[in-house]
């Protein structure tokens, strides 16, 4: 994978117009002879906050590995900002991976680190930043995700919910403007969720990134979501594609419909309701 | 025919195992090289703090469970040395079988299992629970080396308080030694000292503390390489840290036999 470490510092490139911050293109993922997902095809733009949907095992957490460069695809290619993560290699790689955070499931926090220096870590190992500009950098970033005060505490004295808010500012430590955000509300009571949903939109309104998430959880889709991709698991496919509430009253099968039905009637706070490609409300 | 078919598919199973954990260790072995030597050319981005950690924790912290096992490994060898010496009226051998055994062989091979239990597991465990909650993916998206940030701090760790324990090992298992031959036959310390003079070269301390570079290196790697490997399940983790150490233990005794002749051509059989 990633086999270079070099210092540079890393902050984002701006977007280029008319290139999407995400393109999948004719992509198939899988394990050795095992196919999962076949046939991907579609657009990020930026800004966008879109959500990968789908039941359990249809392959949503290994689409996000499979963009974020951890493994390789079985066929096709992704493109980073208009770069394709698949064939890079080396320093042109690492440059690919600096352009976005990513947040785990878990978290990912290293438990031996305390949670200022978790934050730190990508800003002391990519970038020539002094120390006091990256304890400044470490501040902002926690107040952001409002953990300001935390930063001696070590990821085990920490709850879920502020495991996940540390992951997001890990993830924003080098301004990235691509956000990959892995099950975010997994495992999390309803005020919890809420308030990191709360987060993701702040985040979305400062920074102005362009955010992926996997997850399942139908009222925080509703609430941040510009964009729903749905998979299945049973053709393998994308089987649609739009805002959650256009999905979930105009969409293209009984199943996505019943499935964004489970959600209730959520209002998308960002979406107008009926905008098929999910653009975001102005 | 049907179980000679199931034994063939079997074979070349096993075959195929093994032809992807040699690439895979061989593969791991270069990526370490690298970073080592990058940390050799750029001192800064060796983990100082991590470093300092390990050597702590490979070292002092190691020392109590080292000296008892070698206490005991040298009365063990002198108690059994002594009922057949002593038969042949041989006594004023047994220092130098003592001091040769202790210093070429039992020291650092025994230093070398209690590192490998204490330590090698400990570094799989560790690295396999890491990869188990995604903290190697998280380095590898960073574009951090993961064997840079974790296998290099354990492995200069290592590299530098094995030796030191070997030493310490080496010296108060022959302390045990003399403890039964002084309890046992009545040998004062001044004619231990000097029979280990005359029959134990200087040469066979520097053979021990050689092999337990060696050592260090395999526990290193092999408990690291293991961690990588892990599955996606905590009974892997478990799996994980017993091979480590059955890997180890393994290629411990290839090399201390390896080394054994190497040194046995290099010296001559005169020692």
């Amino acid at each position: 994978m990633n086999d270079t470490d070099a210092k540079t510092a890393a902050p984002a490139p701006a977007a280029q117009p008319g290139v999407p911050a995400i393109e999948v293109r004719d992509l198939s993922i899988g394990y050795g002879d095992r196919i999962v997902l076949q046939g991907l095809n579609f657009r990020i733009e930026h800004g966008q906050i879109v959500t990968i949907l789908g039941g359990s095992g249809c392959g949503k957490s290994t689409l996000l590995k499979h963009i974020i460069g951890l493994y390789a695809p079985l066929k096709g290619d992704i493109l980073i900002n208009g770069r394709s993560i698949v064939h890079a290699e080396g320093e042109e790689r690492r440059s690919i991976m600096s352009e976005f955070g990513v947040a785990y499931q878990g978290g990912a926090l290293f438990r031996s680190l305390s949670l200022a220096e978790n934050i730190a870590l990508p800003m002391e190992e990519l970038t020539t930043w002094s120390r006091q500009e990256i304890r400044k950098r470490v501040s902002e970033k926690l107040a952001l995700v409002h953990l300001d005060g935390y930063e001696s505490y070590m990821p085990s004295d920490l709850s879920g919910g502020m495991i996940k808010r540390a992951a997001f500012a890990r993830a924003l430590a080098l301004d990235p403007k691509l956000l990959f955000f892995d099950e975010p509300s997994a495992g999390l009571d309803p005020l919890t969720s809420d308030m990191l949903d709360n987060v993701i939109l702040e985040i979305r309104e400062k920074t102005g990134a362009t955010i992926m998430m996997v997850t399942h959880e139908l009222p925080s889709i509703f609430r941040v979501s510009d964009r729903v991709i749905m998979l299945s698991a049973e053709t393998k496919r994308i089987v649609d594609d739009g805002s959650p509430a256009w999905l979930r009253d105009h969409g293209a099968t009984e199943y996505v419909r019943s499935f964004l039905s489970r959600g209730g009637t959520f209002q998308s706070s960002t979406t107008e309701p009926g905008a098929p490609d999910g653009v975001p409300a102005p | 025919m049907k179980k000679l078919v199931e034994r063939l598919i079997h074979c070349g199973d096993t075959i195929y195992q093994l032809k992807e954990e040699t690439v895979s260790l061989i593969s791991f072995l270069g990526d370490m090289a690298a970073a080592m030597w990058e940390c050799i050319l750029h001192p800064k981005r060796l983990r100082w703090k991590d470093f300092l950690f390990y050597m702590n924790n490979c070292g002092p912290d190691g020392l109590p469970i080292t000296i008892m096992i070698n206490v005991l490994m040298g009365v063990v060898l002198a108690y059994q040395a002594e009922v057949q010496s002593h038969k042949y009226g041989a006594d004023n051998f047994l220092p130098m079988v003592i001091g040769c055994t202790i210093l070429r062989e039992l020291g650092p091979l025994m230093v070398a299992i209690v590192a490998t239990g204490r330590n090698g597991s400990a570094f799989a465990a560790e690295i396999g629970t890491m990869k188990i909650s995604e903290e190697l993916d998280a380095l590898r998206t960073m574009g951090i080396r993961p064997t840079r940030f974790l296998v290099v701090p354990k492995m200069w760790a290592m590299l530098l308080m094995l030796p030191l324990l070997t030493a310490v090992g080496d010296f108060v298992g022959c302390a045990g030694g003399y403890l039964v031959l002084n309890s046992e036959i009545g040998m004062t310390l001044d004619a231990f000292l000097r029979l280990t003079r005359q029959g134990v070269a200087v040469k066979y301390f520097f053979e021990g503390i050689l092999k337990s570079f060696v050592f260090a290196g395999i526990i290193t790697t092999i408990g690291c390489w293991r961690g990588f490997r892990t599955g996606n399940d905590a009974v892997a983790v478990g799996r994980s840290t017993t091979s480590a150490v059955v890997t180890s233990i393994l290629f411990i005794v290839l090399a201390d036999t390896f080394l054994a002749k190497l040194f046995t051509v290099f010296y001559g059989w005169q020692g």
